[in-house]
């Protein structure tokens, strides 16, 4: 509990520096979102100004960062230029459509990876294992656009499932199963471009990580013991190669909201990343704020997770813990 | 077995190998061309039930790969293994699990050996749970009661092979070997790499559960002064292949082949330095 704390603590300091940095940076940045204003002659410079003044924007750096910082305790995250609304109201709803992306296609690259480069391991240089690792090679030298293209291409191609979006129009007309079919139709571009563009480097961690447990002397040793080849694997050597799997499934889980931002805005999908794009086109200052914030707080989290797990299913870490 | 397998099998020794060979093919660092390299050679030997087998040689000697055929960790390419009269080198998974309980090794470096994430009960226990031969809390008493037959306390049963020192480790791993009553074990380098005081300690253990259990002991190890003093047999292994064996005074007293010659003159050499070092007030 007390490792939980500390940690917790060290997350919350990571927040407000990252927070700073994030502010900094902003107010780096040329230009602003009234300053395309300043080239409309039926807008008046006063007008303008106003404006500045109204949303704070006139005021030092300290004392912008300490009104978000404010806002933030309210749970509003500063106020969208552009919408008119509170960054939270925007943020909801389009985290939820990006979490529910990524959810499922983490989820799906994990299920794939795990039983798969587990099978690599125990058969390696096997001529299935070279086929798998040269396509994970492939995969990796592709980049997601390459991959969300192609798909897309397929799709426009096939009319197998819809290109864009993540409804139809008339979505509510629909029954629920109608509802489910539309949904899941269109999640599939956007999710296995997603799953396939992280699926080979998670293959090939659990593929090298168990590798190099089953040549360690214990697996030997269990070996020569007469332990079988299933609980050699799922017994011995995939606990022991699971602390840099879980390293990496922090990662996955940290990178759930800022993971999938191309791939949205490439297939439509109303998540956080078109969301991104436009209020970083329009200098929409706090939203863009509170997207790189829920950002690194999902990262930070994901750490935890990570750091978490680790002392759970570790016994050394347990007992190095106590001795502390 | 068949009449034939029957008339070769062999009356005295415990364990015997019959022209063993075994190659791995590997494969050079800046090209694709594939060599062999010979790692047993056509390896006769016989150990004597009851008795130490010493393996001396230099690295790269085939010890090692010897010792992992007879745990059956590797397959031989050819030649036959054979324990108590029945052969082992075919690839018969149920004789193997038969037989493999017979047959345990004792690695080297026991904290690689043993499972980190394991108990000091759970490593012993596995062994026994694994062949069916304890189940429910019987299993636990057992582990512990092989825990003070080696010299550990009992109440470190829930240690983990970390918190132990490098010679109780040693213990740890001997306790798990002997769990399932083998006849034979296979010491492969397992006194390297442990003090003098400690070494010595292990090696009565080793001795004690020798008496005890009847254990027939192989002992690969390049320390031939301490091969000089407890073993009753010794094979000198060169090339991957046994280049002169019989028993300890015949083969350490006047060596007949030119490299157990050169083993046993680079320890006279070190000897001699030592007592040079001695007589001089030692540094």
């Amino acid at each position: 509990m007390k490792y939980l704390f500390r940690r917790a603590r060290h997350g919350i300091l990571l927040v407000i520096g990252a927070s700073i940095l994030c502010f900094l940076f902003s107010d780096l940045a040329p230009g602003g979102f009234f300053d395309e204003m300043k080239l409309n002659p039926q807008i008046s410079a006063s007008t303008v100004a106003a404006l500045r003044a109204q949303y704070g924007l006139d005021r030092g750096l300290p004392v912008r960062y300490g009104s978000w910082v404010q806002s933030v305790l309210r749970g509003e995250f500063g106020y969208s230029f552009a919408y008119n609304t509170s960054v939270r109201s925007l943020l909801m709803l389009r985290a939820r459509n990006t979490l529910f992306l990524t959810s499922l296609a983490t989820i799906l690259a994990w299920l794939i990876a795990v039983p798969l480069g587990v099978w690599m391991a125990s058969h390696p240089g096997q001529w299935v294992d070279r086929i798998c690792m040269g396509g994970t090679s492939l995969l990796i030298s592709l980049s997601e656009i390459v991959l969300v293209l192609g798909l897309l291409y397929f799709a426009v191609r096939t009319h197998a499932f819809p290109v864009g979006g993540m409804v139809s129009t008339g979505f509510d007309q629909l029954g629920v199963l109608g509802k489910v079919w539309d949904l899941t139709t269109h999640l599939i571009v956007p999710a296995a471009a997603l799953t396939l563009a992280s699926l080979p480097i998670l293959v090939r961690h659990v593929r090298a990580c168990l590798i190099e447990i089953l040549g360690t002397p214990f697996v030997e040793s269990a070996r020569a013991h007469g332990i079988g080849r299933a609980r050699l694997l799922f017994r011995h050597a995939l606990p022991a190669a699971a602390n840099p799997l879980i390293s990496l499934l922090g990662l996955s889980v940290g990178g759930l909201l800022s993971g999938s931002l191309l791939v949205e805005v490439m297939t439509g999908w109303p998540g956080l990343g078109p969301l991104l794009l436009e209020s970083s086109m329009s200098r929409d200052l706090y939203v863009v704020v509170g997207i790189v914030m829920a950002s690194t707080v999902f990262m930070i989290c994901g750490n935890l997770l990570a750091d978490v797990m680790l002392v759970i299913v570790d016994p050394r870490l347990r007992a190095d813990l106590r001795a502390e | 077995m068949t009449n034939e397998a029957a008339a070769r099998a062999p009356k005295t020794a415990l364990v015997r190998t019959t022209a063993l060979c075994k190659q791995y093919v590997q494969r050079g660092s800046f090209s694709r061309k594939k060599f062999a390299v010979e790692a047993l050679s056509g390896v006769d030997l016989d150990i004597a039930p009851g008795c130490l087998t010493a393996l001396v040689g230099g690295s790269g000697s085939g010890k090692s790969t010897l010792a992992r055929c007879l745990a059956m960790l590797e397959r031989p390419d050819s030649g036959e293994i054979w324990l108590e009269g029945e052969s082992i080198s075919v690839g018969n998974p149920q004789q193997a699990a038969r037989l493999r309980p017979k047959i345990q090794l004792v690695f080297q470096d026991s904290a690689g050996a043993l499972n980190p994430r394991f108990s000091a009960a759970e490593i012993i226990a596995e062994p026994l749970e694994i062949q069916r031969r304890e189940s429910g809390p019987r299993l636990r008493e057992r582990a512990l009661e092989l825990m003070e037959e080696v010299g550990l306390p009992p109440d470190w049963a829930n240690r983990r092979p970390l918190e132990f020192s490098g010679g109780q480790r040693q213990r740890l791993a001997i306790a798990r070997a002997i769990a399932l009553q083998p006849a034979f074990l296979i010491l492969d380098e397992s006194l390297s790499g442990l003090d003098l005081s400690t070494q010595a300690q292990v090696l009565n253990l080793l001795l004690d559960l020798q008496s005890a259990h009847s254990l027939t002991y192989l002992l690969i190890s390049h320390d031939l002064t301490l091969v000089g003093q407890i073993a009753d047999f010794v094979a000198v292994m060169h090339q991957g292949k046994i280049v002169e064996r019989g028993s300890r005074q015949q083969v350490l007293g006047s060596p007949q082949h030119a490299h157990t010659r050169k083993l046993v003159g680079s320890v006279q050499v070190l000897e001699a330095a030592f007592r040079t070092a001695q007589a001089g007030g030692g540094r």
